[in-house]
């Protein structure tokens, strides 16, 4: 124990918001202290839609025991394609996943509070929100970006995770007004999201393992990137496949390129045969 | 006409740093060993929920005597400024020292503007890639900054405990060991020591191994049990 006093650089000391007691939000502190790091703060003037690059598709798929979370690799910024390997799944933590659909530069930053918001919680108070509680801190996230989505740049995630009081996956879909809607079974959002969700209609099964939800996933990508243009399928010769995120009583956890190779490998393969994907019964 | 009485300088920071020391002094210690993997945490706290031992940030941890209500406030804004930093420019940049410094200018300040100094005594460890590069800070109710090695003892009984902790300690011990060391030291207020039962220990480690951003972990029932006993821990 080798004690030695010195004098470290003034930073100046904790301002006064950081000592008041109260809220055990960050977005709420933020909002206090430094309204201007909220990026809801942006202001858009002028009436001529903005070209920002937009993501797309997001589906999520239930199974027993978890939930899992797919979202493709594009951004579009009209007719042209502003990236090809965007990643739009991200962790919010350890039990939940939020993909995201819509102006991606806001959504990237919402996604960055939504998770600095979770984890605040969690470290201030010692535990974790429930997830209905996460849902809704997002949808007053969402809430707040309102002028914004009146102006053209929307945000429209999909928020899914795993609840430990039911031993189930949960899924939540919004709208621009922060409107929070529980899905059943399976959803999709994006511009492919209509394509998706008709895919997911055939495809879903309430019995399916993890990796037969993942594949479900990539398979209604698939038909969502067939029939919607601004949607991504997977890219083969570069090596870029959907994301995928599986949400179980072990927390969250992406599967890695190798798992991927395989499973988008077996859907292109089926499709080689049948380009319409797989067939489903008629009664 | 009525005089206000003089009185010096000195002798009010001395009665305030006595009556901060006093408060300090009534609690239970806390002790903070680096082991290989990192740092460990131990504190005497019956309480389950009122910590003594908690997460700032990814690898910063905060461990406090004294007053809960004070270093509870800033444990809190400790939270708010790691977060805060994190958030506006990158995760990297929130650093253990700028912590220090932070509630160095806070503690500081209080003691000498206002009639009633916090009484707490905190610990603002950071675990780093390597044990070389693990940093542990520790700031008194005045605002002093030590940069401690090893070990760290805060509270009631802090010279004994300290002195017989410096002696038995040494680098590299893996965290069965360095738990023990602990408990053993903080029971050593007593003469002839005390045992202090698992139900008593808050124990908490910033493991540099854990697979995760976020290193900070508390080691609570059958696992406390288990490493206490020394069979290992369960992977927790």
């Amino acid at each position: 124990m080798t004690a030695v006093t010195r004098p470290l650089s003034s930073a100046g000391r904790l301002p006064e918001p950081f000592l008041t007691s109260g809220t055990s939000s960050f977005t709420e502190f933020l909002a206090g202290y430094a309204p201007e790091l909220m990026p809801s703060s942006a202001r858009a003037t002028g009436s001529v839609a903005l070209e920002a690059p937009h993501g797309t598709t997001i589906v999520a798929v239930t199974f027993p025991g978890g939930v899992a979370v797919a979202g493709d690799r594009r951004a579009t910024m009209g007719n042209v394609i502003a990236q090809r390997d965007i990643e739009k799944v991200h962790a919010a933590d350890d039990y939940s996943v939020v993909g995201i659909a819509g102006t991606a530069g806001l959504a990237l930053e919402l996604v960055r509070l939504f998770q600095v918001e979770l984890e605040h919680y969690e470290k201030i108070e010692g535990t974790v929100l429930s997830i209905e509680g996460k849902a809704n801190r997002l949808a007053a996230m969402i809430r707040s970006n309102l002028g914004l989505a009146m102006q053209g740049l929307a945000v429209v995630p999909l928020f899914a995770g795993y609840d430990p009081e039911t031993g189930d996956g949960k899924i939540y879909s919004y709208d621009v007004t922060g409107g929070r809607y529980k899905e059943q079974d399976f959803h999709a959002v994006g511009s492919g999201g209509m394509f998706a969700r008709g895919a997911l209609r055939k495809f879903y099964r309430d019995d399916f393992t993890a990796e037969e939800a993942a594949t479900a996933c990539i398979q209604s990508l698939y038909d969502a990137a067939d029939d919607d243009s601004a949607t991504g399928g997977p890219d083969l010769m570069r090596g870029i496949y959907p994301v995928v995120a599986i949400v179980t009583a072990d927390g969250h956890r992406t599967l890695d390129d190798d798992e991927m190779s395989e499973l988008v490998h077996r859907v292109v393969d089926a499709r080689n045969t049948r380009p319409d994907g797989p067939e489903a019964p008629l009664l | 006409m009525t005089m206000p009485f003089y009185v010096s300088p000195e002798q009010i920071i001395k009665d305030k740093a006595d009556y901060a020391r006093k408060g300090i002094a009534r609690g239970r210690s806390v002790v903070v060993v680096q082991y290989a993997d990192g740092l460990l945490f131990v504190a005497e706290n019956p309480s389950r929920a009122l910590h003594k031992v908690s997460e700032i940030y990814d690898r910063i941890a905060f461990a406090a005597v004294g007053k809960y209500n004070e270093f509870e406030n800033l444990r809190v804004a400790g939270i708010r400024l790691a977060d805060l930093r994190g958030f506006n420019f990158d995760r990297r940049d929130v650093t253990g020292r700028g912590l220090a410094n932070a509630y160095a200018q806070t503690l500081g300040n209080i003691f000498t503007e206002t009639t009633k100094p916090y009484e707490v005594e905190i610990v603002v460890a950071e675990v780093g890639d390597q044990p070389e590069d693990d940093q542990m800070y520790r700031l008194t109710f005045d605002g002093s900054v030590a940069d401690e090695h090893g070990t760290v003892v805060m509270g009631g009984s802090a010279d004994t405990i300290g002195t017989w902790l410096d002696e038995q300690y040494h680098e590299g011990m893996d965290l069965t060991e360095a738990l023990r060391l602990a408990v053993d030291a903080l029971g050593r207020d007593a003469d002839p020591p005390r045992e202090i039962p698992a139900n008593r220990l808050e124990v908490a480690v910033m493991d540099r191994l854990r697979p995760r951003r976020r290193k900070f972990r508390r080691v609570t029932g059958t696992a406390l049990e288990s490493l206490l006993a020394g069979t290992g821990e369960d992977s927790a």
